[in-house]
């Protein structure tokens, strides 16, 4: 059966089974997010926005959307996946379904919850109403199976003047008791006034298994809120990735998402920030590097709607064996949005013979007092100075290694977490085979 | 003195009009609207083609019946209605035979209203002129200095008659017949342009130049130009257009071959003006063209290009790198005003080894106008030492114009090496302050960094062309240069 249509029988009796008797408008949204996903269906390559990623292999898989049984983990299988053990509020969701023994959960003071008690309690139905599917419906139709689908994943919502004392780690793992799952994880985070948080973010499958999370997320950032997000894309060849994250910046507000791809089958990153206010400021950062038959795919958009707003995006590739890379980053200023400084950066090194890069640096822009700019290069590694490394003793192996991690450390110095800082360090030696000497 | 702004800079460029609309009469032969099998059949036969031509035609026909127009560039219009054309138009009283004395003195005064009379042309040296108007070439001159070199430099309908082994051989096979919408369909209804055929080892002595023109109302212009540079020869082609002002649309869809082969070199240069449109973006002409050059090993291709006119411009001049060793070149200057719209840009298609590319793209938008650049810089597995440098800057005058740029970057070898930068601004306060500072106005300041904004290109253009560059520019942003 092709993926679409047991989606659309899946559909009638998710629909039937969720949250039945709650008065709320949710049914509605997911019911045009489904009809809207039943006529758009899948993209393709013939879509500008799919190009050059094409999800034939990944769809053609026979997925089961609910899993069947609920499966526990013990703590010690999964420890060395979190990143800082004892101090994070964590929410660990196994085969979509939310882990209560394994996380640890807060109302007090802000909350740190579950989507699917957000969307069924009436003390959330403010904030239900006033932010879920706000910034995702416009968008692609793996949206809006997402929203469709939308029932369990993280519910953030820090109040006013809050600063979250401990960072919040969102942890999907798929144990591979299903021979091919689809998870569709929806998270929706909102960061009151004053507010500042710092997310983790990482889905992880502990078997062979294949695995496709369709994920999406949805950041609002009231006045002078501050968010740091960060995700871990670091997973085994077999699972794949397509993740949705949106995010709205009110007035003075800051954000920043930065993406770590190191593994997956194919991963797929849609990031896109909207600009609602004046003087907000954005950072995207990225690093790929990537082996085997990887495939990664950042889309980026930034769109400026004020004025003084700044925008910052540095995307770093290095691409080994036969994995390909894809950049297409979008800046568009409207044209009420005069003084704004966008500043877009995507630079590639090719190390494998089959590997390739596709980079689509793109501005479109109505506002004539702006600075913008975009950067791409596609290159090698600076022989003189493989040379002058290995002169001085430095095998080419390690030298190789101390250029590509220097290469990329200019996306990783934004990182404010010293132990995820220490943990994407240690991943990046690993990847790049090798054990830099000095402390990182 | 009153201080004078970039408002008033706006002010200006809106108020001011296209200075060469004027409409010439000239007895025209006119085909009746439309177009179908039988029209492409009395274009051939008007043409007195061969069967082969005829032939080639009616499946370019074909092909064009199956095909959708593009709807991917980011530019908006009404389009064309192509039953609503007339696909052939020729001055009477042209003969190509005449010598420049006998030309039609209509004509001789429409030239000198545009500042390239033909007289003026015989005097500026070294320039040859293969004047269109209209479909059909009136004059041409200088046949003799290049016959002794054995260049062949001649209208395309005569090419097809007097050396159809070369036409038959190379036509299409840069820009296929299956290539894109305006590609087929002018492969379908061509009824004149350039054809020029460079032997080995010369160096062709002048500057080639056709004038293109449009001139009847409601005929569109279908040029097809075709030239091939046999091995280690040079040659510098020039060509400049402009249009007198009519009210509705005109179709212009020109298909543009190159072929550099072994170590040859070919400097292609366009001056583009076209009647934009008046300030309410009525009328002006739609410039939907194909251009590509293919390069065989050591050779050279140089795409120079000053868009200012046309209402609508899809251009993408092209080139293929195919042999090794070989460079692509693209540098451009667009210029849009009031409801201009541009899409236009390169595409760099690495195939052999060590192959170079250089991209020099800049836009320039005003009144409210959207200037787009759109490129591919595509280095293929067996591209070795593929390199390839890229810059588009952009800058915008007014709030209600928009610059855009879509680079397509695809890299599938090792040892590319490729650079993109891209900016976008306005012209800086500090800039202006500084030229202040030091006694210069600001009309002149203004003038002074649009000039050195477009300076990397216009140094590339020959000297003959500059001068009609720079007027042009003048034309488009009047008050900011010169």
């Amino acid at each position: 059966m092709e993926l679409k249509e047991k989606l659309v029988s899946s559909f009638l009796a998710f629909e039937n089974k969720v949250d039945v008797d709650i008065d709320s408008n949710v049914h509605d949204i997911r019911s045009k997010a489904f009809s809207d996903f039943e006529n758009k269906g899948f993209p393709t390559r013939k879509d500008e926005e799919w190009k050059y990623t094409s999800l034939n292999a990944v769809l053609s898989h026979d997925y089961n959307v609910f899993p069947k049984a609920e499966t526990s983990l013990a703590y010690k299988d999964i420890k060395k996946y979190f990143v800082n053990e004892t101090d994070c509020y964590n929410l660990v969701f196994i085969d979509g379904k939310f882990s209560s023994f394994l996380s640890e959960t807060t109302h007090d003071g802000l909350d740190v919850c579950v989507m699917s008690s957000a969307l069924t309690k009436p003390k959330y139905k403010m904030v239900v109403d006033a932010y879920f599917n706000k910034l995702a419906k416009e968008n692609n139709s793996l949206s809006d199976l997402n929203t469709a689908f939308s029932n369990e994943g993280a519910f953030i919502n820090i109040p006013k003047n809050k600063v979250v004392p401990k960072p919040i780690q969102i942890l999907n793992f798929s144990t591979g008791n299903e021979q091919e799952l689809l998870i569709q994880p929806r998270n929706l985070v909102v960061v009151g006034e004053n507010a500042h948080v710092q997310i983790i973010e990482r889905h992880q499958s502990l078997t062979s298994n294949t695995t496709l999370t369709n994920s999406v997320t949805e950041i609002f950032v009231n006045k002078r809120g501050i968010v740091d997000f960060y995700k871990m894309q670091n997973d085994v060849e077999s699972a794949s990735l397509i993740d949705g994250t949106f995010v709205s910046q009110q007035k003075d507000s800051v954000a920043s998402v930065h993406t770590f791809s190191f593994g997956g089958k194919l991963t797929r990153n849609n990031l896109e920030f909207y600009q609602n206010g004046e003087h907000c400021v954005s950072h995207m950062n990225g690093i790929s590097i990537l082996n085997g038959k990887q495939h990664v795919d950042n889309h980026t958009l930034v769109q400026h709607k004020a004025p003084n707003c700044e925008s910052h995006e540095m995307y770093k590739g290095i691409y080994d064996e036969k994995s390909t890379g894809v950049f297409n980053g979008k800046v568009i200023v409207e044209q009420a949005a005069q003084k704004i400084n966008a500043y877009q950066q995507n630079n590639n090194v090719i190390v494998g013979d089959k590997a390739s890069v596709n980079s689509k640096p793109q501005l479109e822009i109505f506002a004539d007092d702006v600075k913008c700019s975009h950067g791409c290069t596609i290159g090698q590694l600076d022989e003189s100075a493989l040379f002058y490394m290995q002169q001085r003793g430095i095998p080419k192996k390690e030298a190789k290694a101390l250029l590509m991690y220097a290469f990329s450390n200019d996306a990783l110095k934004d990182v404010k977490i010293p132990e995820l800082k220490t943990r994407i360090n240690a991943i990046i030696a690993k990847k790049l085979d090798v054990k830099i000497g000095f402390d990182l | 003195m009153s201080k004078y702004t970039e408002d008033d800079l706006k002010k200006e460029l809106e108020t001011q009009e296209y200075e060469y609309g004027f409409y010439t009469d000239i007895e025209s032969d006119t085909f009746p609207k439309g177009l179908n099998e039988d029209i492409v059949r009395a274009i051939s036969k008007k043409k007195n083609e061969p069967e082969w031509m005829t032939e080639w035609r009616l499946d370019a026909f074909r092909i064009w019946e199956q095909m959708e127009e593009p709807e991917w560039a980011n530019v908006n219009y009404e389009k064309p209605d192509f039953q609503a054309i007339s696909y052939y138009s020729a001055p009477k009283k042209a003969d190509p035979n005449k010598s420049l004395d006998d030309v039609d003195p209509e004509l001789l005064e429409m030239y000198k209203k545009l500042g390239i009379s033909v007289d003026e042309q015989k005097k500026l040296q070294g320039v040859a002129v293969d004047i269109v108007v209209d479909s059909v070439s009136v004059a041409t001159t200088f046949k003799k200095t290049l016959a002794e070199k054995g260049i062949i430099f001649m209208p395309i309908s005569e090419a097809i008659q007097e050396h159809p082994e070369l036409v038959k051989k190379y036509m299409g096979t840069v820009v296929p017949k299956t290539d894109n919408f305006y590609a087929a369909l002018n492969s379908a209804v061509f009824t004149d342009g350039s054809f020029c055929y460079i032997p080995k080892g010369v160096k062709c002595p002048m500057e080639l130049s056709t004038y293109f023109r449009i001139n009847e109302g409601g005929t569109g212009q279908f040029e097809r130009t075709l030239l091939i540079a046999d091995e280690s020869s040079y040659v510098s082609y020039l060509e400049g257009c402009t249009a007198p002002a009519r009210d509705e649309n005109q179709l212009h869809a020109a298909v543009v071959e190159l072929i550099a082969m072994d170590a040859a070199e070919i400097k292609y240069s366009t001056v583009q003006n076209w009647f934009p449109g008046d300030k309410e973006g009525q009328g002006g002409v739609y410039n939907f063209v194909t251009k590509r050059g293919i390069c065989e090993t050591n050779a050279k291709i140089s795409w120079t290009q000053v868009e200012t006119g046309s209402a609508v411009t899809w251009k993408y001049p092209s080139c293929i790198l195919k042999g090794n060793n070989s460079v692509g070149e693209f540098y451009s200057i667009a210029v849009t005003n009031n409801f201009q719209q541009a899409d236009t840009g390169t595409k760099m298609i690495h195939l052999g080894k060590n192959t170079k590319s250089t991209i020099i793209s800049k836009g320039i938008s005003a009144g409210k106008s959207q200037n787009s650049y759109r490129g591919l810089v595509q280095i293929n597995a067996r591209a070795e030492n593929a390199r390839n440098f890229s810059q588009c800057d952009s800058l915008l005058m007014g709030d209600q114009c928009g610059a855009h740029t879509f680079p397509y970057i695809e890299a599938k070898n090792t040892t590319a090496q490729i650079e993109h930068e891209a900016t976008t601004s306005k012209i800086g306060e500090d800039q202006l302050f500084y030229c202040n500072q030091r006694g210069i106005d600001t009309e002149k300041a203004i003038a002074l960094i649009v000039n050195g904004f477009s300076k990397d290109v216009l140094n590339k253009l020959p000297m003959e062309f500059a001068v009609e560059a720079q007027k042009l520019l003048e034309i488009s942003l009047e008050g900011s240069v010169g």
